[in-house]
């Protein structure tokens, strides 16, 4: 597992705004992967983005574990054991978290099936709605457990940042990791801050 | 004689008797955060959002009557930080989804999570589990929203003369309710004519069939933000056609 894997890594200390290249690994929990589509959107800024960082884990490189990094961006919530899992282990490996979306930031879509039974839901969906012959409630060992209910990343573990949005503009992410990356104290005004 | 004025982040603003800091404030334009004040209302002084400190003491802008000479500290990192954090209370306490929220875009709690910077709730969500009422032929209450302003409150009592809402309970469980034996809004005689449909700085009364029409962009507080719009802050919504 990533903890295993990390010792020479961990050895580069690198400083946020040094010249050296920062690792950047990102992941989408509870959410839609729509943060992700936003930090593509941020267009042909793209390649200036991969001059300032190299991709460790993320959708992008198909890493599976994240190793020693600088930045670490989280999209979504957590609905089950396994994004506890990857979000434990993006903070142990990431000098800086940032949690991005309404979905990270304070559970977002998913986290309104917050005042409902979870074992109802099931129920419903996979035995009781119309039109379901001899349905079963998926029990595959392989799939992780949902919880019974979403939670925002801060409650989980310690987050350094934050960036709202459903999801965040292009621009809004570019500014909050461009300020970082120079190492600004990094701000969102109107209109780049909004929660919708 | 020349007119008595307080002394507003060093800025001399000008008062007539019996105004508060608020209101001094408002006519000289200057932005002093609020919720549960409205400028046609007697302010009731609960949200704590307006909290200056005069004179060197912590005191509510909206209640507190303006002094000759009074040393108002308003836009400061201090009260800022505070306001925020009473903000994040109460994004936490209710259900604040605003993706899906008709409000969003014209409303104040947000609109002022904006100016203040809030960036997170900070605290742990409380996922209240309130039901809407969807009884009424024109209006939708939905409970998950409301900061208990009681502006509605006042607006029915006072204006409308009808009392639909009260608050009820104490302390955490404090809730709105609707003022008739089934606690249902349709059998009460509101209608969307009132003034406590339009009174709401946040999305729990809200017109049916209406909401989402005015596009991402173009909504009261995404084209400029709450602090410049001083002026127009007793109407709740740019969009209201009432
Ligand atoms: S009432 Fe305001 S803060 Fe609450 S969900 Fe709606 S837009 Fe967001
Ligand atoms: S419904 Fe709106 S106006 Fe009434 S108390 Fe709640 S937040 Fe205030
Ligand atoms: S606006 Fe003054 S206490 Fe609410």
């Amino acid at each position: 597992m990533g903890a295993e894997r990390e010792p020479e890594r961990g050895a580069e200390r690198v400083v946020v705004g040094d010249k050296r290249k920062l690792r950047l690994a990102t992941a989408s929990l509870a959410g839609c992967f729509g943060c992700h589509m936003s930090l593509l959107d941020i267009d042909e800024r793209l390649f200036e983005l991969v001059e300032r960082v190299d991709f460790d884990r993320s959708p992008l490189t198909d890493i599976k574990h994240c190793g020693a990094c600088d930045i670490g961006l989280i999209e979504g919530g957590i609905c089950n054991a396994e994004n506890v899992h990857v979000l434990r282990e993006f903070r142990s490996h990431c000098k800086v978290l940032i949690a991005v979306g309404a979905c990270a930031v304070n559970g977002g879509l998913p986290a309104q099936r917050n005042h409902l039974d979870l074992g109802q839901c099931l129920q419903e969906i996979y035995l009781t709605a119309p039109d379901i012959v001899g349905g079963k409630i998926p029990n595959d060992p392989e799939l992780p457990l949902p919880l019974d209910k979403v939670h925002p990343i801060h409650e989980i573990v310690r987050i350094d940042y934050f960036i709202p949005g459903c999801p965040p503009s292009g621009d809004a992410i570019w500014k909050f990791l461009t300020d970082l990356l120079d190492g600004r104290t990094p701000r969102l005004g109107h209109p780049l801050l909004h929660f919708d | 004689m020349t007119q008595p004025s307080i002394l507003l982040d060093g800025l001399p603003v000008p008062f007539v008797d019996g105004q508060t800091i608020m209101d001094a404030a408002m006519a000289a334009d200057i932005f002093i955060p609020h919720l549960c004040h409205h400028p046609e209302f007697k302010p009731q002084g609960s949200c704590k959002l307006c909290t200056v400190k005069a004179n060197g003491r912590y005191v509510s802008a909206c209640t507190l009557p303006a002094r000759d000479g009074m040393e108002v500290e308003n836009n400061s990192p201090d009260l800022n930080d505070k306001r925020r954090t009473l903000l994040q209370m109460l994004f936490v306490e209710g259900n604040h989804f605003c993706p899906s929220c008709e409000k969003s875009g014209n409303c104040m709690l947000q609109a002022l999570a904006y100016e203040l910077e809030m960036l997170s709730p900070h605290f742990d969500q409380f996922y209240p589990n309130r039901a809407v009422d969807a009884s009424h032929p024109e209006v939708l209450l939905d409970f998950n929203r409301c900061i208990l302003c009681e502006l509605c409150v006042r607006a029915s009592r006072d204006v409308d003369r009808k009392s639909v809402f009260s608050l009820s309970g104490r302390g955490i469980d404090k809730h709105l309710i609707v003022n008739a034996e089934s606690g249902r809004l349709a059998d009460t005689d509101f209608s969307w004519a009132d003034k406590a449909a339009h009174v709401c700085p946040v999305g729990v009364i809200l017109k049916k069939r209406s909401g989402f029409a005015v596009p991402i962009g173009k909504r009261r507080y995404d084209v400029e933000p709450i602090g410049m719009q001083v002026e127009r802050l007793a109407a709740r919504s740019a969009d209201e056609e009432s």
